[in-house]
């Protein structure tokens, strides 16, 4: 496969065979590296061959390979003649990222971290296998999924200026619970109110760097110090078996000819079934912000009752990273609605676009991009510049380098609670493999991906964070 | 003869199962599932639960048949030990699974260490060795 060099940080796969349209990788030529190790460059090549793609596919500066699409994959349709994928989605559906301000510096915490951590994690259910403590019925859950957060907030879990500074204000308005089967929702109904396992997380972070000064206090970050809250999950066993269903449907429906990988299968996006899908996936969606929306409430709870007040906890902003949503971009000069998939990537609009909230319209949107457990994490804005670069996309995180298993060969649990708490960081969990699986050499350099982000334009750096306590599924 | 091996996969968990037959290739699977969340050699046969599954073809049928394991461990607790009665049938085009999975509820007594949440047709293979019976090679979402 031909890969050419455009500039220090952009390649493309020129349209060849099959082809519609060019591949495009925004990565640094050390990140390049560990792409072409596995197969993010073949899969970002086959995505390019999907009906209706346009303009070019494209893969993120933390991409790694995914299922059918690469993880770090963003890739518009058109909608009358493209077609909608659950692999351009990814299986967690809505899988994001929140994040909690506070007026607490580090030093008011001090001394009290340990027993904050203690009750988050008895607050927040976390783990594999792990139910929630919400008593939910199947007619509750159907509000849940068609009202997203805002179900949350009505039902005393938040504030409604929470909604204000979510993504699609944690609602996608054209879900449609119908089309989400039984057994998604038995998997849905005690897992509600659940952070999961995996790579989700939960952390107490302190701001250690500012670099848009301005920017950054608009977000309501603004000093060193001061204490923040990231919450990192997703629409759990719900959100995966709507893919699931949705494969095998469209499988059935649509067929697996012609398809390099069976996870690229996919239907027309204004076919009944490829809308049944989409408002599937919005269902998924309003679930997986519903999750965060009342874990977030509980966080405040906690630190409420520990350090007397939860004041000053506003919301910075809630993004989700694995979702295909129908947006206006400009291609050739044109405004035009598409259907835009983003398979671990951050939407990252510039100012102006009106999806965003008012306060934030002048600076761009809020970009949280997590890294992984125990390292830094990144609070960035969307720039006017992503909109040609990459529909408006950035990066999400850290991106995998290593396997679970050879993780969990090459590190010790134990020896990583010890390595974090020397660095002052503490960490609460659930299992000692989960630990090691999540080891932060198991992962791409978060500060090299975010660099290579910022460089590039598709988002620019705002705040640098750092965990001091860390709750793992 | 080796039940499964697992394997290395950036993200998730991947693993090849072997039997002689494709029923015994079909179980080892589902012990491989399992094994990425518990260890089922530990796992008692107090609960026991009848699986059956249909699929277009046997790619298919994998995928709902392991689905099951992720389907009664997030619903019903269900943590999976041994299957019993594993028998593969084709009716006129399409292909049927029934089963007994033995196993237990979760409890302090079992060590949970990983989820499986999604059962992918990625790098999927189910192939007929010459003289070595069946390979299954998987890829699972975790």
């Amino acid at each position: 496969m031909e890969i050419r060099k455009i500039s220090d940080n952009v390649w493309e796969i020129p349209r060849e065979g099959e082809m519609k349209v060019p591949a495009v990788i925004y990565a640094s030529a050390r990140l390049l590296e560990a792409v072409k190790r596995d197969m993010t460059l073949m899969q970002a090549r086959n995505v390019a061959c999907l009906p209706g793609i346009l303009r070019k596919s494209y893969t993120m500066p933390d991409a790694h390979q995914g299922y059918g699409f690469p993880i770090g994959g963003v890739a518009a349709f058109d909608l009358d003649e493209g077609i909608i994928s659950p692999g351009g989605v990814g299986y967690d559906i809505n899988c994001g990222v929140r994040l909690l301000g506070s007026n607490f510096t580090e030093k008011d915490i001090e001394g009290k971290r340990r027993e904050l951590l203690a009750e988050i994690f008895k607050e927040v259910p976390a783990g594999v296998g792990k139910g929630g403590v919400t008593k939910l019925n199947r007619n509750v859950l159907k509000d849940i999924l068609a009202e997203g957060a805002s179900w949350a907030v009505g039902n005393g879990y938040g504030t409604p200026e929470d909604l204000e500074r979510t993504e699609e204000q944690g609602r996608m308005r054209d879900a449609d619970a119908s089309g989400v089967s039984e057994r998604a929702l038995e998997r849905g109904i005690p897992q509600l109110g659940t952070l999961g396992a995996g790579n989700h997380f939960l952390e107490i972070q302190k701001v250690t760097d500012i670099f848009d000064r301005e920017t950054a206090e608009t977000f309501g970050v603004h000093s060193k110090g001061q204490i923040l809250v990231m919450i990192h999950c997703g629409s759990r066993g719900l959100g995966h078996q709507v893919a699931t269903d949705y494969i095998e449907m469209m499988t059935d429906k649509c067929g697996i000819q012609g398809l390099p990988d069976r996870e690229l299968v996919n239907a027309p996006f204004r076919s009944p079934l490829g809308q049944r899908y989409y408002r599937a996936m919005c269902a998924a969606v309003n679930y997986a912000f519903a999750n965060r929306q009342m874990i977030a409430h509980w966080v405040r709870e906690v630190f409420a009752r520990v350090l007397g007040t939860s004041e000053g906890m506003r919301q910075v902003y809630d993004v989700c990273h694995n979702v295909a949503k129908v947006e206006t971009h400009v291609i050739d000069g044109e405004e035009r609605r598409v259907c835009i998939h983003r398979k671990g990537a951050t939407r990252s609009f510039g100012p102006g676009r009106r999806e965003i909230p008012a306060a934030y319209r002048d600076v761009g949107q809020p970009v949280i991009i997590p890294g992984s457990m125990g390292t830094a994490s990144f609070l960035l804005a969307g720039t006017p510049g992503a909109e040609d670069l990459s529909f408006s996309s950035t990066a999400h995180g850290a991106g995998r380098v290593m396997s679970r298993h050879e993780a969990m060969r090459r590190f010790r649990g134990e020896k990583i609670r010890d390595d974090l708490s020397r660095q002052g960081v503490e960490l609460k969990f659930t299992s000692w493999r989960g630990v090691a699986e999540e080891a932060a050499a198991a992962y791409k350099d978060v500060d090299e991906v975010v660099r290579v982000s910022h460089e590039i334009g598709l988002s620019r750096l705002v705040a640098k964070v750092a965990p001091v306590g860390v709750m793992k599924g | 003869m080796e039940k499964y091996h697992i394997l290395e996969h950036t993200a998730d968990g991947k693993f090849q199962a072997f039997g002689a037959t494709l029923e015994e290739a079909f179980g080892n699977a589902a012990l491989a599932v399992a094994s990425l969340m518990w260890d089922w050699r530990k796992v008692e046969a107090n609960i026991s639960y009848p699986v059956g599954v249909e699929g277009h073809d046997l790619k298919q049928l994998l995928v709902r048949f392991l689905g099951e394991i992720i389907f009664l461990f997030e619903t019903k607790s269900f943590i999976l030990g041994s299957i019993e009665e594993l028998k593969i049938s084709a009716r006129t085009g399409r292909l049927g699974l029934r089963a007994r999975f033995l196993g237990d509820s979760v409890s302090d007594r079992y060590e949970l260490h990983g989820g499986v949440k999604a059962v992918t047709y990625h790098d999927m293979k189910i192939e007929k060795k010459a003289g070595r019976g069946y390979v299954i090679q998987a890829v699972v979402d975790m």
